[in-house]
């Protein structure tokens, strides 16, 4: 709860940093308030789990795990926000703003109690979300990746609202304890199939919030259009936050109409993962390939949530969350810095990578194995419990399936490894990508917590 | 402690090695190699000073560690040594520093990576040898082939992107199925509720029926066959020996090949015995095929690498072949078979690359008439050549004896096709012979010089070796044999 009013309260002070439009107070500023948060929300770890708003959100060891990632992804990510904006922009300080704020909706989403919240906490991440998606003003991909991810976004919201709307009517209660007492013992079970169709529309509103299949078709163009940056808040915090919600929301208020939501889930589970990879491997731009990447990604969060099995999968999912998101916001790191300064985005732009930067190949090599799920890395053990969850239940047609489909990965994930280790760079006297110490120290820190995660995945592998 | 020791301390140097430039990389590296060799002979020896007769487990318990890993789902970081993983732990430290040695000749660019992630393989290549639990044994399985695959990939010949990519997908989608198959067992081992183990003790006491193992026998197979290679998982094999620079081939062929025989005595045979029985004839005929096509194409040869890695090939398929055999003579002719066959292998890669550095070829005919300026080089290629034909007294002999002793056992006609891999190797390798070292010279070979100290320095303990297990297998079979035996106990349970 402290970390919600400290960033929201702190945000707003950000705002009037702004008059002295310098990243060199900007970025410092924004990063104390940031570890402070971090610092503050972990004081609550041991604290009992606590209810604010009239039971509307609850303050737990979930929420706190939850919220300790995306706090943790937006603070290692954002040393790398300079030069965002080529021409200039002098508004930094409102994209620190939007940032935090839009923190403050994620936390929102991974603790609440009652869709009001969720609903609340997915408008103020979103939101933020739309804006910044077009912050480089002046290019038209920007703007079109804004103008995309709003109508396309706030259809999904309407969408989302409509399914909260029916669930209500049909359980009398916004409350997911008693929509689940609900659902076990119906007011009027003539309302069953209302139910149901309320919940199939929270589905598709979530599903596009996470870039499920078949809402994910955004994905990819808002990526693409969107300054890096963004794109890796997009697809780490967002994601995190909208699998934690999604998580949380079956456990508590559906988990009584699993015979309902499992197939369906199941249904989006095996479509995303088939579409995030085999579209990745068509895909010539790196960041583009991220974009399906993280769709992908999404499925095999996914396969942790159909396994419900409380414990074994809440834990599932926070690691593989924390390891992908570790990953990505790497990946997205080293792109950022290359393709800021060589101005392209495709894999031919890291050929060579490895004479010039051996520093920058080696944390974007480390990024691509843990995607991939290849040992030593955290992403290894991700996929290891989350397959893990759901085998424990039965479902071994689908891990086999998600097998296959990671073997697809390690295609798209090597070629990035091999244009930057195996091919010559395409201009000989190539100046080396610039990157400042400061950065230089995160993106170690970053290849050093996937293989720490690797290694020791008993240290974060069991939290609840 | 001294197995921590062995698993960790090249890494470590490997890490070091970040900090040393150019030649002062190379030979710390070898510095680094050598000290592990001299750690493992060491624990060899206080290992066979404490064999109680008739008890071995005694003297080797004291070099387990088995300490929680993942302690919510009971998954340990559980290493020991037997006498199979003592040798194969022996080889590993035997053969990383002559294949360090091996390559002072080359001048790597960016040589302390290079030397970094030969010494971070022999981590990952011990760990596999030392694993007692499923999980761990895959996590090293895989760490192995991630700096194999670089070493391959950066510093190989023009063709090595698509040819290691290749490579790096074969084995790891091989290896992806075994890890189904543990996860399966994994879970297999809490059905009863008991508590979840991946130890190997656990799995070799679960009881899986019939139609369970057949199938777990193909999942964890696959991943052995691919690394070994098995027809007909081997088309990435003389790709890759081929267009990878030498001392990867040197790894690649010396000892990461004896990670899929290894796999199968450790892992495969005690866990799903009945799907062995059921599959072994299967396997039988698969490998016996890989002898015969392995060889047949190594006659037809023209480039001695190609040549030297089809040969491998066939000769993987007899180590297999004894293997399923499941005979106590076929299990021990491929392990001593494993450590012959390690040596000469790096051995002739090493011949050929002094031949293509010298005269800068490797095609047959472009070679002849090398004898005259280059005794030594002479007898050292002859020595290895005759070790890996199998002539008595040197190292091959031993090994093919047993093997072939084991699967006539098994079928008498296999038994025979099989043997044909002796004639049929004597041809490809004294025809290369005669072709590369006698006859006239060529404008390639007019001035070749002999070898130097360095390279001797190479092939002399290789000699020894040839000779040594040649003349003393024993040595050696005697510190395998419990193993084996046990292993077998395992299999006949059902």
């Amino acid at each position: 709860m402290t970390s919600i009013i400290l960033l929201s309260v702190l945000g707003i002070v950000n705002l009037f940093f702004g008059f002295l439009k310098s990243n060199k107070i900007l970025l410092p500023a924004a990063m104390v308030i940031l570890a402070l948060a971090f610092g503050v929300n972990l004081l609550d770890w041991n604290a009992a789990s606590e209810s604010y708003f009239n039971n509307m959100l609850t303050i737990n060891r979930y929420s706190v795990a939850f919220t300790g990632i995306v706090v943790l992804t937006t603070l290692l990510l954002i040393p790398f926000s300079q030069k965002y904006v080529r021409d200039g922009e002098e508004n930094l300080a409102e994209y620190y703003s939007l940032l935090l704020f839009s923190l403050v909706g994620a936390i929102m989403m991974v603790s609440y109690d009652n869709l009001l919240m969720l609903f609340v906490g997915i408008e103020i991440l979103s939101v933020s979300m739309y804006v910044v998606a077009g912050s480089d003003k002046r290019n038209v991909r920007s703007n079109e990746a804004a103008l995309k991810y709003f109508l396309m976004g706030s259809f999904a919201t309407g969408i989302l609202l409509f399914g909260i709307a029916l669930v209500y009517g049909a359980t009398g209660t916004f409350q997911l304890t008693q929509i689940d007492a609900g659902i076990v013992n119906p007011v009027n079970a003539s309302l069953r199939p209302m139910l149901y169709v309320g919940m199939l529309l929270m589905f598709i509103g979530i599903s596009f919030k996470v870039s499920a299949a078949p809402f994910h078709y955004w994905t990819p163009d808002v990526y693409e259009g969107t300054p890096t940056f963004f794109a890796a808040f997009m697809s780490t915090v967002v994601k995190t936050a909208g699998f934690a919600a999604f998580f949380k929301l079956l456990m508590a208020a559906f988990y009584s109409a699993q015979g309902f939501w499992v197939p369906t889930i199941m249904s989006i589970t095996v479509l995303t993962l088939l579409i995030g990879n085999v579209g990745a491997v068509a895909q010539t731009s790196i960041k583009r390939m991220l974009a399906y990447s993280s769709i992908s990604h999404a499925g095999y969060l996914f396969i942790g949530l159909v396994a419900v099995n409380g414990k074994l999968s809440a834990n599932a999912i926070f690691f593989y969350s924390l390891a992908y998101s570790i990953a990505t916001v790497a990946s997205f790191a080293v792109l950022k810095l290359v393709s800021d300064q060589r101005q392209r985005e495709d894999y031919a732009s890291f050929n060579g990578l490895a004479k010039t930067n051996p520093l920058l190949a080696f944390v974007m090599t480390v990024a691509m194995l843990s995607l991939a799920g290849i040992p030593l890395t955290g992403g290894f053990f991700g996929k290891f419990f989350t397959f893990g969850a759901a085998i424990n239940r039965g479902y071994i047609w689908l891990v086999v399936f998600a097998v296959v489909m990671s073997m697809v990965s390690i295609y798209y994930y090597l070629r990035p490894i091999i244009a930057m280790y195996m091919q010559p760079a395409e201009d000989e006297n190539a100046e080396p990508i610039v990157v400042s110490g400061f950065q230089s120290a995160v993106l170690v820190l970053l290849a050093l917590l996937t293989v720490v995660l690797g290694i020791l995945p008993g240290l974060l592998s069991d939290v609840f | 402690m001294l197995t921590a020791f062995l698993l960790f301390f090249p890494v470590a140097a490997a890490l070091l090695l970040h900090f040393a430039k150019g030649n002062a990389a190379r030979v710390l590296a070898l510095g680094a190699a050598l000290v592990e060799f001299a750690v493992a002979v060491f624990t060899a020896v206080s290992a066979s000073m404490n064999v109680a007769p008739g008890n071995s487990t005694a003297a080797y318990s004291r070099f387990s560690i088995n300490i929680p890993w993942i302690e919510s789902a009971g998954i340990n970081f559980h290493i020991g040594l037997d006498g199979l993983s003592l040798l194969m732990v022996l080889l590993t430290t035997f053969l990383v520093p002559l294949i360090i040695l091996a390559s002072f000749r080359h001048n790597y660019p960016n040589a302390s990576a290079f030397y970094a992630l030969i010494l971070f393989m022999q981590t990952g290549l011990i760990g596999v040898f030392v694993s007692l639990d499923a999980f761990l044994f895959y996590f090293f399985w895989e760490v192995a082939l991630i700096p194999i695959y670089f070493i391959a990939g950066v510093w190989g010949s023009e063709r090595r992107i698509a040819v290691t990519f290749k490579f790096f997908l074969y084995t790891i989608i091989g290896s992806l199925f075994m890890l189904a198959a543990f996860v399966y067992l994994y879970f297999q081992t809490g059905v009863y509720g008991g508590v979840r183990s991946s130890d190997i003790a656990t799995f070799y006491s679960l009881t899986l029926s019939a139609s369970q193992q057949a199938w777990l026998f193909w999942l964890i197979f696959i991943a052995f066959a691919v690394k070994m290679p098995i027809f007909p998982f081997h088309t990435w094999q003389p790709d890759t020996y081929t267009e990878s620079p030498v001392p990867a081939t040197m790894l690649l062929s010396g000892i990461m090949l004896k990670m899929g025989i290894y796999g199968c005595l450790r892992w495969l045979l005690p866990i799903v015995p009945l799907g062995v029985s059921q599959w072994s004839k299967l396997v039988m005929i698969l490998s016996v095929i890989g002898i015969i096509y392995g060889a047949v194409i190594a006659i037809r040869q023209r480039d001695m690498k190609r040549l030297i890695a089809y040969s491998s090939l066939s000769h993987v398929g007899l180590m297999a072949a004894g293997v399923f055999s499941l005979t106590f003579m076929g299990l021990q002719g491929a392990v001593i078979q494993m450590l012959a066959h390690g040596v000469n292998v790096v051995g002739m890669f090493f011949i050929g690359d002094i031949i293509q550095r010298r005269t800068g070829t490797r095609q047959i005919p472009e070679l002849g008439g090398l004898t005259k300026n280059t005794p030594l080089l002479s007898v050292c290629f002859l020595v290895l050549l005759l070790g890996t034909v199998a002539l008595p007294l040197t190292n091959g002999f031993v090994g093919e004896f047993l093997l072939l002793a084991g699967v006539y056992q098994y079928n008498p006609w296999l038994g025979a096709v099989a043997g044909v891999t002796i004639i049929l190797a004597a041809v490809y390798l004294l025809r290369m012979f005669q072709r590369v070292m006698l006859g006239p010279e060529t404008s390639f070979t007019a001035t070749i010089q002999d070898l130097t100290g360095s390279e001797l320095a190479v092939l002399v303990p290789l000699i020894v070796l040839v000779f040594w297990i040649g003349l003393f297998p024993n040595t050696f079979l005697r510190i395998s044999e419990p193993a084996v035996l046990q292993i077998l106990t395992l299999v006949s349970r059902s």
